[in-house]
């Protein structure tokens, strides 16, 4: 998909302003946090196995040339075959091949980031091929033509009556007057429609939490069992996955699957995680006669080394997302492509350019909050802060913005100068300020006055206060 | 693609400054890989004598809407089965893996149970399953593929029973993959906690999204024979 993450200051508006997302975002502040808290203060050795799952990820980054390759030698010995993707293009046209090659009219598909990254949906559909999204958050956006506001949660800008709506613009083979005005009624529609396709399709696409380089095992985690049914039932199962995902071992992935759920939905353990080996067996009675996996590079490989090198450890959890302010405010949508909050502040401008997406590493109150959820403890704001530094270095930002950055800097490395500047600032400021002691409007400050009112200061800079308590004998 | 191969393999090396390791390095990482190392596993199940592992693992089970039944012998599953399904109203006709596991079981006390043995379809409701082990941790069935054990059994049917021994419940995870590893990886194992369910819609939870609507448990009390 085309990215708008330059225009994610105009998508925060509209956001802002939009009563359902508004609505549906409200929702989501209170849910998820909550379930997270609950369940990491049942297991004591949460902090511990955070540790240990962050310790895994790095070790298989140092090595990942040979757990790869470990992994493609496993993988073809189990009678599957492992694709190499340098780009989105590579990957679209590798899955098209087995489609076509397997006379495939239709694919079912469990979720998959990767093929929202390489937006393959269309791509198929261009080509003749039908893809068919079972994740019901994924159907419903499939259907209204969106693209995901969440990495586990797909739809959850939606209220259910804008799910009702598209249900009944899409079922239209199904009674009109019947009732579809809850959850339940969606559920089952959805279940029973997308049942005949998981029955009909041909190929089945799904994504991968982890590929286990011990095995050659790929693994989805679940609620809904849709990646189960896609799997099974169809011909070939074709895996998408990023280079990042392996991990060694089955004990490793059952660490990093400890704190995986709990941080994503609170849920101890997620319902189904699945373990994908080859294709189905001589004797077995069903499973998928082909198995593909497809791994994708698109510039992962060159942030091995910098100082982007940490957010490979990424799980995909969500919880990020969940516990920022700012995606909280204005939902996924605003960041203008497929992985929002402050995971996607820090992937996207890797992804698509720090040209197109350098406004997301700015939308953020470094409060923290993400990377002290973060189960892989990835330094978010410190790697948001290498992008503003990068965004600056290559003149992106607005020039008011540069200057006034290269003003502030000349009066911080001059401390008497900056000193007396801010005293004197101080003392104007408070004196305009008069009675009411607050600003309507500000030159140079608009962005905060449009808002809300700019206190006045109270006539003293707190260095002056601090050398005056210093002086007195009384600063402990 | 081998080009496509070489070149990220390649890219990789690149970025990480350094060439393909060396013998010695692979020779460590490929041990590594050989004799796989348990990481911290939590105490919550495996610091338990093995009858309250069982107990855990049915509470936590229990926990995420699966249903549960204990039964002293294996000949009370056939009525502990039917009597589940008429208490719900649910049809009496069922699909049952061909699983050797389950053929000690006198499904003939109860005729009115209308079994067939083999690969559930669309049309089958109910299907009852045996399974490889149950993980106390979190009340977790671990379920593995093969011929007498296809993975759409575990997912078509609505209503899904699962027949555990009580010797089959482990700790954790990590003792799961240990009684795998003594044979050979199937296709698919499947770890399921719970009946499905999805949260897609207002993050209202409901159950029944693709898979099982419902899943039971049915646990043989077998430590005294084992």
């Amino acid at each position: 998909m085309q990215p708008t993450s330059h225009a994610f200051k105009e998508n925060a508006r509209e956001a802002l302003g939009n009563a359902n997302l508004q609505k549906a975002l409200t929702l989501m502040r209170s849910g998820f946090p909550e379930r997270r808290a609950a369940a990491i203060a049942r297991l004591p050795e949460f902090e511990a196995l955070r540790e240990e799952a962050k310790a895994i990820k790095n070790h298989v980054l140092e090595h990942l040339d040979f757990y790869l390759e470990t992994f493609e030698q496993q993988v073809t010995a189990r009678g599957g075959q492992v694709h190499w993707c340098r780009t989105p293009q590579e990957a679209r046209e590798t899955v098209l091949a087995i489609c076509r090659r397997l006379d495939a009219k239709t694919v079912t598909k469990g979720k998959t980031m990767i093929a929202e990254e390489i937006a393959l949906n269309d791509y198929l559909e261009e080509n003749g091929v039908t893809p068919v999204e079972t994740d019901l958050g994924e159907y419903i956006i499939q259907i209204r033509k969106e693209y995901p506001s969440h990495v586990i949660a797909p739809a959850i800008h939606l209220v259910k009556e804008q799910v009702a709506a598209s249900f009944r613009a899409t079922h239209t083979e199904l009674d009109p007057n019947r009732r579809l005005e809850d959850a339940p009624t969606l559920v089952a529609e959805a279940r029973a429609v997308l049942r005949q396709k998981f029955l009909a399709a041909d190929v089945g696409i799904t994504g991968a939490n982890f590929c286990i380089a011990e095995t050659g095992s790929t693994i989805i985690v679940t609620n809904e069992g849709n990646g189960d049914l896609t799997q099974t039932l169809t011909k070939a199962h074709i895996v998408l996955a990023s280079l990042e995902k392996l991990v060694p071992t089955l004990e490793d992935v059952s660490t990093i699957l400890r704190v995986l759920a709990r941080s994503a939905t609170g849920q101890e353990f997620s319902t189904y995680t699945t373990v994908s080996t080859g294709p189905r067996r001589p004797e077995d009675t069903d499973g998928p006669g082909e198995f593909h996996v497809v791994f994708l590079d698109n510039g992962r490989s060159a942030m091995l080394g910098t100082e982007f090198q940490d957010m490979l450890r990424c799980i995909r959890c969500g919880a990020c997302m969940n516990h920022c302010p700012v995606y909280a405010t204005v939902g996924g949508h605003a960041y203008g492509w497929v992985y929002p909050g402050p995971m996607g502040a820090v992937l996207t401008p890797t992804l698509v350019g720090v040209a197109e997406a350098g406004h997301l590493p700015n939308a953020s109150t470094f409060c923290g909050r993400c990377e002290s959820v973060c189960p892989m403890k990835i330094p978010l704001p410190k790697m948001m802060r290498h992008w503003r530094e990068r965004e600056f270095e290559k003149q992106l930002s607005p020039a008011a913005y540069r200057y006034g950055l290269k003003l502030w800097a000349f009066f911080a490395s001059h401390p008497p100068l900056y000193q007396a500047a801010t005293a004197l600032m101080t003392r104007l400021l408070g004196w305009f300020g008069g009675p009411r002691g607050r600003f309507r409007s500000l030159p140079l400050a608009q962005g905060w006055t449009q808002g809300r009112d700019m206190p006045a200061p109270e006539g003293r800079s707190f260095m002056s206060l601090w050398a005056e308590r210093r002086k007195n004998g009384d600063a402990a | 693609m081998s080009e496509a191969r070489d070149q990220i393999l390649g890219s990789i090396r690149r970025s990480l400054k350094r060439g393909p390791l060396e013998e010695t390095q692979r020779a460590g990482l490929e041990q590594r890989l050989a004799a796989p190392r348990r990481n911290l596993v939590p105490a919550r199940a495996a610091a338990l004598p093995h009858a309250a592992q069982i107990d855990l693992f049915l509470k936590m089970a229990e926990e995420v809407q699966t249903t549960v039944m204990r039964v002293a012998r294996v000949g009370d599953v056939p009525a502990a089965v039917a009597d589940y399904l008429s208490q719900r109203n649910l049809p009496s006709r069922l699909v049952m893996t061909p699983d050797p596991q389950l053929d000690d079981i006198p499904w003939g006390d109860r005729p009115m149970l209308e079994i067939r043995r083999g690969r559930a379809e669309d049309r089958d409701q109910v299907g009852v399953t045996a399974c490889f082990a149950g993980i106390a941790e979190t009340g977790t069935l671990m379920l593995v593929s093969g011929p007498e054990s296809p993975t759409r059994n575990n997912f078509l049917p609505e209503t899904h029973i699962v027949v555990v021994r009580g010797k089959q419940v482990v700790a954790s995870y990590e003792e799961g993959w240990t009684r795998l590893r003594e044979k050979a990886m199937p296709r698919t194992v499947n770890f399921i906690t719970g009946p499905s369910r999805t949260g897609d819609i207002e993050q209202r939870l409901e159950l029944g999204a693709h898979g099982p609507r419902r899943l039971h448990i049915v646990l043989i009390d077998d430590e005294a024979a084992s």
